[in-house]
């Protein structure tokens, strides 16, 4: 079976049935496949978060079903645990879920709840450091003697060591500099392609997104707006910014041209794209020497 | 002379690494800041923007090197708090700078430390909310409100305090963009309406791009400064610092290196979008 | 956990939330001691009355005192069995070990309307009462133990930091518990030992948080002049009005009504 991830129908309220009643997802259905790398955007209070949470099992969908690999997560509510090693969750600003002694130990917590031990735990752990880029001289560190940006990257190997199917990342980037952007974005890219799991990443950032994702889902009002290839997604501009979206910067620049009658390609999402675009344009016109 | 002068400041925290003092955190900085003036400081992480901020305030004081605000050396002991009044500091997380439970109590802190009567509190404290945009939430509970609603408002808890002048360490980097949006037109506002001398301190470039003055940063030194668009035009030095230009500049850049005759180049999209335009007929 | 009502101030112009924040502690100090002083129906009738009457000129939703009531309903269900079942005097209605006597009967009922009231009561102070206020007031009903060198601006300070950072506080705890959940911990299972041993991967992180947080706090604190109490002001003046010496007499007669009742009428205890 192709498809790693299936939602039916999802919905969830909070607090339902007291005054501050509040619907956070409604009706949403969508598949994802095994080893697509999806971009998850949407405004503050859209219900991404809450969709998110619902993946793993760490909130329960009040309508709907989730499946993975075919079946109910809920089947038996009380195996939820082992869903949990398999839809690893990062959660925005993971620094603060560092506890242990060493960085080692705590890149190892999620693995060994999940039951490896000896070697094979020695490998997660030491494969996840390599693929955040954590030198092996910081894992006998506390973790809390490293830099931000090294706790950001031992956090998210915590997740990674247990070796999750499906990869939820909520905000990675956030509060980095642009270069630490830059850097984690990239390992992400590496992960992803080198252990053809399933990502999904949710920003704020749509330049990131641009660069990254096969397909897109965004959210608006708690509902599922679009869910398409990242191209098709920035070619709607003027939907996305009624949900509170932009697009990149580039996007907008060489549709703004497309507008005025050049021939350059539609759904540009990166500068080098837009640069190829143009290259040949220039020279046909003869401006470059 | 400069409303605040930075003379050749040097600073370390008191840490020590394996045997030797840390580098400096500001090494050797010079820096005039006009009344008035929009500043962006740029740099990435840990290059010293943030402890240069707090020199500004004298919530630091320079190892060597002086920090003159308004006439006042900030290392003057008797001075610190005239010197706070006149420039105030907002921080990075907007959760942990404010201290009541309710907006407009929060924003009355400052004003209360400094003895100013009841009357007078109630006044700033209407005005400094309205400034922000923020005087409806003035009974809320800050605990519910938007990241960039906390944020305005601990800007509206240093306005309180009358300042001539305000200094911003990373104040967008934990919001989402509209928050970020919020506070941002916030402070354009302030410093186009009320003159209010501002320095921002961000590694978000196109926040950097609305300022009078981009001062870059890197290892404690400033590496250069200028107009956005002197600055943003020399990507190459900017990539070289960790940092980024916003994507018209390095499209332009880009074009340019491979023979385009650029005057300018573009900061914004309207701009790039002209640029080329004018290129290609 | 999120939801808990208790605690919470709903902003308000009600007579009530207009009371001097001195006035509303001094005579909920009062109004415990009374409360605990009624030994018959008719003086329980009274202060109930008075409980009813605060509530109502609160102007807050009952939904909100509801929601109070519902932190403590097992408290109250649990010390009410215990009293209707360790009653003395002759049963009116015996099973096994259980033995119901009238007595056991006035008692349960006693002590669940004056758990009831007390919560109210106190919901209805932090209802009304901003912290700010609150601490406020506190700091000067004790501003006497000055003399003796006793830090009272300090501590109305931390109080009121301290009211302020709970609920940023128990959305942190919510956070870390769902990213350690997210990596397989497990807090459900286990025998006493090992759900204590489960605690750790939560209170280490919320410790570490918690002293950055203090330590932020201080430098934005500083960065706003603050100084200590010396030569503080104050936006919200308080000072007693008519309001607060109508409650006072209100009180009193209560109080009065209370002793009268006590005294001319048997108690049921």
């Amino acid at each position: 079976m192709n498809c790693v991830l299936e939602l039916k129908n999802l919905g969830f309220v909070y607090g339902k049935g007291t005054p501050f009643e509040k619907r956070a997802v409604d009706n949403v259905s969508l598949t994802i496949k095994r080893g697509e790398f999806i971009g998850v955007i949407g405004h503050t209070g859209s219900g991404k978060s809450t969709l998110m949470q619902m993946l793993n099992g760490l909130m329960r969908p009040g309508e709907g079903q989730v499946l993975l690999d075919g079946r109910d997560i809920w089947e038996q509510p009380k195996k939820i645990r082992e869903v949990r090693f398999k839809v690893g969750m990062v959660f925005q600003y993971p620094e603060y879920q560092l506890f242990e002694e060493t960085v080692y130990r705590d890149i190892a917590f999620g693995a060994k709840n999940k039951g490896l031990e000896g070697d094979a735990l020695d490998k997660a752990v030491r494969d996840a450091a390599d693929f955040t880029g954590l030198k092996p001289a910081l894992l006998d560190k506390s973790p809390f003697d490293l830099s931000g940006g090294e706790k950001r990257r031992a956090a998210i190997a915590g997740v990674i060591a247990m070796n999750p199917e499906v990869l939820v990342l909520d905000e990675p980037t956030a509060g980095l500099d642009p270069m630490g952007r830059e850097v984690l974005l990239s390992q992400i890219t590496r992960y992803h392609k080198e252990c053809h799991n399933t990502v999904l990443l949710v920003s704020h950032s749509m330049e990131d997104i641009a660069r990254v994702a096969d397909r897109i889902i965004v959210m608006n009002k708690g509902k599922l707006a679009m869910f398409e290839p990242t191209k098709e997604v920035f070619r709607r501009g003027d939907e996305l910014s009624r949900y509170g979206l932009k697009v990149p910067q580039i996007t907008n620049i060489m549709q703004a041209l497309r507008r005025r009658g050049f021939d350059v390609p539609e759904g540009v999402l990166t500068v080098d794209e837009a640069f190829d675009a143009l290259l040949p344009l220039l020279q046909k016109e003869g401006k470059l020497w | 002379m400069s409303f605040i002068s930075i003379q050749d400041v040097f600073f370390s925290y008191d840490e020590v690494e394996e045997g030797k003092p840390v580098r400096n955190a500001v090494d050797g900085v010079s820096l005039d800041i006009e009344r008035g003036e929009f500043v962006a400081v740029i740099g990435h992480n840990g290059c010293g923007k943030s402890t240069l901020a707090k020199q500004l305030n004298a919530m630091l004081l320079p190892d060597s090197g002086k920090v003159i605000v308004d006439g006042d050396d900030t290392s003057v002991e008797e001075k610190t708090f005239d010197i706070r009044e006149k420039v105030g500091l907002v921080l990075q997380n907007p959760d942990n700078q404010l201290v009541a439970s309710i907006v407009e109590e929060d924003v009355a802190f400052g004003p209360e430390n400094l003895g100013v009567a009841p009357d007078e509190i109630r006044r700033r404290v209407d005005e400094a909310l309205k400034a922000v945009d923020m005087y409806e939430y003035r009974t809320h509970a800050p605990f519910k409100l938007s990241g960039g609603q906390k944020q305005r408002i601990a800007i509206a808890g240093i306005l309180a305090i009358r300042p001539q002048c305000i200094v911003l360490d990373e104040p967008t980097a934990m919001l989402d963009p509209s928050g970020r949006e919020e506070v941002i037109s916030t402070l354009l506002r302030l410093n186009r309406e009320q003159q209010m001398t501002v320095v921002l301190i961000t590694h978000f470039m196109d926040e950097a791009v609305l300022a009078d003055r981009v001062v870059v940063m890197d290892s404690g030194r400033i590496v250069t400064q200028g107009t956005p668009e002197t600055v943003f035009s020399q990507v190459e030095l900017l990539k070289r610092h960790r940092l980024d230009v916003p994507q018209s500049a390095e499209l332009a850049y880009k074009l340019r290196g491979c023979g385009l005759k650029i005057d300018k180049i573009p900061l914004t999209q309207e701009d790039c979008v002209a640029m080329l335009e004018e290129a290609m007929r | 956990m999120r939801d808990v009502a208790f605690g919470q101030y709903f902003p308000g112009s009600s007579l009530v939330h207009r009371l001097d924040p001195r006035a509303k502690i001094l005579m909920f100090i009062a109004y415990i001691v009374i409360i605990f002083c009624t030994f018959n129906y008719a003086a329980l009738g009274i202060t109930t009355a008075f409980t009813a009457l605060f509530l109502i000129l609160s102007g807050i939703s009952p939904k909100f005192y509801f929601k109070s009531l519902k932190v403590i309903i097992f408290i109250v269900i649990f010390t009410s069995l215990l009293n209707l079942f360790y009653g003395s005097g002759a049963p009116i209605w015996q099973w096994w070990i259980f033995r119901i006597t009238p007595n056991g009967i006035h008692r349960a009922v006693f002590v669940t309307v004056r758990i009831i009231c007390l919560i109210l009561a106190s919901s209805c102070l932090t209802f009304t009462t901003s912290p700010t206020e609150l601490t406020d007031a506190i700091e000067r009903l004790m501003k006497p133990l000055k003399a003796v060198r006793f830090p009272v601006h300090e501590i109305a300070m931390m109080m009121s930091l301290a009211l302020r950072f709970v609920p940023t506080l128990l959305e942190e705890t919510d956070k870390i518990m769902q990213a350690q959940k997210a990596r397989g911990a497990d807090m459900e299972s286990g025998n006493l030992f090992k759900r204590v041993k489960a605690l750790i991967p939560i209170l280490i992180p919320l410790f570490v948080s918690a002293f950055r947080r203090a330590y932020d706090v201080a430098t934005a604190m500083e960065c706003r002049c603050y100084r200590g109490g010396a030569g503080r002001t104050r936006m919200k003046q308080i000072h007693l009005a008519a309001r607060d010496v109508i409650a006072f007499v209100t009180l009193a007669l209560v109080i009065g009504g209370v002793i009268v009742c006590n005294s001319l009428m048997s108690g049921v205890l």
